[in-house]
């Protein structure tokens, strides 16, 4: 029999970023009890990196922003494959969700008449973004942390979970170590809400924390629910390049927001060269409009800087490739300039921005408010993710439930920026009130024995091959290294056929080798033993993402072919679902949008 | 390639020793950095707690040649490499397993703060008025990151162990943030006299020197909360003016 501590819980929140704290102080603010597991110590998830802000459609800044304004932007950046309920209670709910947290005690930004003050962002028509200086996640977070603490919400820090258990379809619970001692732990619950970020893990280049490996997506599939719109990561178009140790670190799109532009080695402003075509009525066609609106003018466009994320990376890779770079491999993104415009510009960088600033000048030595900062894409988000219902969050298995980062639809093939801090509390929030509604409803499950033992002799293998000494012995950190370096040159921003097939292979090698890693020592906070459990998490996702990437014959959003370069209108009508097959492996389909209400069609027609 | 070493502390609370490593060293490497190569192909059990890796989530704290630091923060130029860099865990916690400790203290002193508690929305809409420069100290405080780097350093915790009797420059600072929060209506100042024991803080600014975040805590959160605690105490009249003019 396998020794494990048991916990009991009539929700169990397994991820305590924004969407996994907004959760579990939801379900417990309804009087139930709340287990909320982190991975990492509570206050650390990766929402503390958010910088630019949260978009919600306040009008605190421009009072001709409404809900409906929002959801036009979240579907056009979307690229209309988003789940149109979803963005249509995003664009609803945001505002109250962000007045809610000042109610919590954060402590925005704020107009000249004392409300919270709203920033620029790309893909917002208008200035939409609550903020915090440039450390809005870390507001965020805090937020919650601090209101969550006080609920008795019970706390399991530095917990990972191995596996969802169940009860037939439904979901009864999870099952992990705790990595202080590395002993195991059972939690039941009537209801368990997924909330564990994303997959930045999966590449080499990457803006994302240690944790963000996936792992709810792929405990959600492997116990049954599906993913869906895989294939759409985004790759922020500004991240650190040099030094090579801090290579993905997010440099902010508020730096765009505040004026900062973008040039290759020739001086040149390249995106006014590219200006896509849907967006072409809404972006200035000069640099001196597109300072105005940077500066608050109500008539001026947007500069082409701030045109959504997969565009404004793509046209970085061409400026990179076709030879225009900076020594490092990126392009300059130039803040500093605006002292040309304003008399205190270092100041003003410096109170706009503080921590890019601080970055840059402890990490590169680079003062931002005098020179230009050299930036290149970074994996960054993962719009695919678990299939849930739309206004409860619920997936397809009975109890198990899904919001943030690792639910899917809101964000269709792009996400805006500044939407995924409001997608954690709309969706968090939701998840949290319709689980334990569910947790109400429904009695404890009954946990099977045999799946838990099966879960720890796969978690210890790789100690019985340590101690073995076996000529098998895989270093995890190595097949962790080679997957995020083939995931990032075979599946990246531009993608083709042959390549990606190649990636599955590898994946597939890699599967195999994963199996025969060993951990040496002993179970307390061991890393190469938690590398080692991580890899199944990562490999999932991985194959997840390239099989569904495969079958997107087409460009569309964070996914780029470089073999169909262009949209297909046939494909922009579904969405990519895989899902495990009952011999264990990966199955795909395409299935149809849901049908958009015409009072919702003809709302986006309206904003064209 | 250059190389380096590395001191660093292996062990549990049972006991341990310094153990040299040498790793290439390269441009712009941290300390991190190094201890994740040592990592990866010397020392596959060395453990380090670390997360976001850009200075933003606290989680890397350690002592680098002596000094409280984030492992992540911390470049390799910054420090003589002529002889062995020394890589210790925060000694004000119980340790856990080679640099990383048991911060759940931490977590605990925290549940004692009163929490935020609001004036009335100024607003029918139920939302509030608040102008920047009266936020901008508050601010200050929630750039906090909870490295507890401060609390490392502190004489008290880390000399005196008063763990029980005194919550330690980082609380101190949650707790000006709430107290000098505009909204904030509630009243700590009997407890952080008391059972917070703001009076152990010779001000000896430890704290505000280690601060990766820059704040200044002791002139603006502890040396504040010790007259607004001194006045609450012995100056009821100026405690009810505060009151009433519900600010600083």
């Amino acid at each position: 029999m396998a020794d494990y501590q048991t916990f009991e819980h009539d929700v169990l929140v397994i991820g305590s970023g924004g969407a996994g704290l907004r959760a579990a102080i939801e379900a417990s603010a309804t009087g139930v009890s709340v287990g909320l597991v982190c991975k990492c110590l509570l206050g650390k998830a990766h929402t503390v990196m958010a910088e630019g802000g949260i978009a919600a459609a306040l009008a605190n800044v421009d009072d001709r922003d409404n809900w409906k304004v929002h959801f036009a932007d979240t579907m056009r950046g979307g690229q209309y494959v988003n789940n149109w309920r979803m963005a249509e209670l995003h664009a609803r709910e945001a505002p109250a969700r962000v007045r809610e947290l000042e109610a919590w005690g954060a402590v925005f930004d704020r107009t000249p008449d004392g409300r919270i003050l709203q920033r620029n962002f790309g893909g917002h028509k208008y200035p939409r973004l609550a903020h915090v200086g440039d450390r809005t996640g870390l507001e965020m977070l805090r937020t919650l942390q601090d209101h969550g603490v006080h609920q008795g919400i019970d706390v399991h820090m530095e917990c990972t979970i191995l596996t969802l258990l169940k009860e037939g379809d439904r979901v009864v619970g999870a099952f992990g170590y705790e990595r202080e001692k590395g002993t195991f732990r059972v939690y039941r619950a009537k209801a368990v809400v997924l909330a564990t970020g994303g997959i930045g893990r999966a590449f080499k280049i990457t803006s994302n924390s240690w944790d963000c490996t996936g792992d709810g997506h792929s405990l959600a599939y492997h116990a049954g629910a599906e993913l869906i719109d895989m294939e759409f990561v985004q790759f922020h178009p500004t991240g650190m390049v040099w030094p090579p140790s801090v290579c993905g670190i997010l440099v902010t799109e508020g730096v765009r927001g505040e004026g900062g532009v973008l040039r290759n080695s020739e001086g040149k402003r390249f995106m006014f060269g590219d200006i896509p075509e849907n967006y072409r009525s809404q972006t200035a066609d000069n640099e001196e409009e597109g300072w105005r609106y940077t500066q608050g003018d109500r008539d001026a466009r947007r500069p082409p800087e701030l045109l959504t994320r997969d565009h404004v990376a793509r046209c970085i890779v061409r400026e990179i490739k076709e030879g225009r770079g900076s020594p490092h491999g990126g392009v300059f993104l130039d803040i500093s300039w605006i002292r040309k415009k304003l008399s205190n510009a270092s100041e003003h960088i410096k109170r706009k921005l503080p921590s890019m600033y601080h970055q840059f000048k402890q990490l590169a030595n680079i003062d931002i408010t005098a020179e230009a900062m050299e930036v290149g894409p970074t994996t960054h988000y993962i719009m695919g993710g678990i299939r849930v219902d739309a206004d409860t969050q619920m997936s397809r298995l009975p109890g198990l439930f899904a919001a943030g980062e690792c639910a899917a639809g809101i964000n269709g093939a792009n996400r805006l920026g500044g939407n995924s801090l409001s997608d954690l509390l709309v969706f968090g929030k939701r998840a949290g009130e319709y689980a334990a509604q569910f947790s109400r409803e429904n009695k404890t499950g009954v946990v099977n024995p045999g799946q838990i033992e099966e879960t720890v002799s796969e978690a210890l293998e790789s100690f019985n091959r340590g101690s073995k000494g076996s000529a098998a012995d895989g270093n995890p950190y190595e097949i962790q290294y080679e997957l995020q370096r083939f995931m990032q040159d075979l599946v990246g921003i531009v993608r083709k056929e042959t390549e990606m097939t190649e990636a599955i292979d590898r994946i597939t090698e890699l599967w195999i080798r994963s199996k025969s890693v060993a951990a040496h020592g002993n179970r307390q906070y061991n890393p190469a033993w938690h590398t080692a459990l991580d890899l199944r998490s990562l490999l999932t996702v991985s194959e997840a993402i390239t099989v569904s990437a495969l079958n997107r014959k087409e460009s569309r959003g964070g996914h780029y072919r470089d073999d169909y370069p262009q949209k297909d209108p046939a494909l922009g009508k579904l969405n990519v679902v895989v899902w495990k097959g009952r011999d264990g492996t990966i199955q795909v389909r395409h299935e149809p949008l849901p049908e958009m209400p015409d009072e919702l069609k003809g709302i986006i027609e309206e904003m064209k | 390639m250059k190389t380096a070493t590395f001191r660093i502390w292996r062990g549990n609370s049972e006991g341990g020793l310094l153990r040299d490593y040498t790793t290439e060293v390269s441009e712009g490497m941290v300390v991190l950095d190094a201890v994740h190569q040592i990592q990866s192909k010397q020392a596959p059990d060395l453990a380090c707690r670390w997360n976001c890796k850009a200075g933003k989530c606290g989680s890397c704290s350690a002592e680098i040649n002596g000094a409280p630091r984030l492992m992540c923060m911390t470049r390799l130029n910054d420090l003589p490499l002529d002889k062995p860099v020394t890589i210790e865990p925060m000694k004000a916690f119980p340790l856990i397993r080679d640099l990383v400790t048991n911060v759940s203290w931490n977590y605990e002193v925290k549940k004692r703060i009163k929490k935020f508690k609001p004036r009335r929305p100024d607003v029918s809409d139920g939302t509030w008025r608040m102008l920047q420069p009266d936020i901008d100290r508050v601010q200050e405080f929630r750039k906090c990151i909870e490295c507890f780097l401060c609390q490392d350093v502190c004489h008290v915790l880390r000399d005196h162990r008063k763990h029980d009797e005194f919550i330690g420059p980082r609380f101190f600072v949650h707790a000006a943030g709430l107290e000098m929060h505009p909204l904030d209506t509630e009243e700590r100042s009997q407890e952080l006299r008391t059972s917070f024991g703001i009076g152990y803080c010779n001000i000896t600014k430890c704290c505000t020197n280690v601060c990766p975040e820059e704040i200044k805590i002791t002139d603006n959160a502890i040396i504040p909360l010790k007259e607004r605690v001194v006045d609450d105490a012995y100056d009821p009249i100026r405690k009810l003016i505060r009151r009433f003019t519900n600010g600083d």
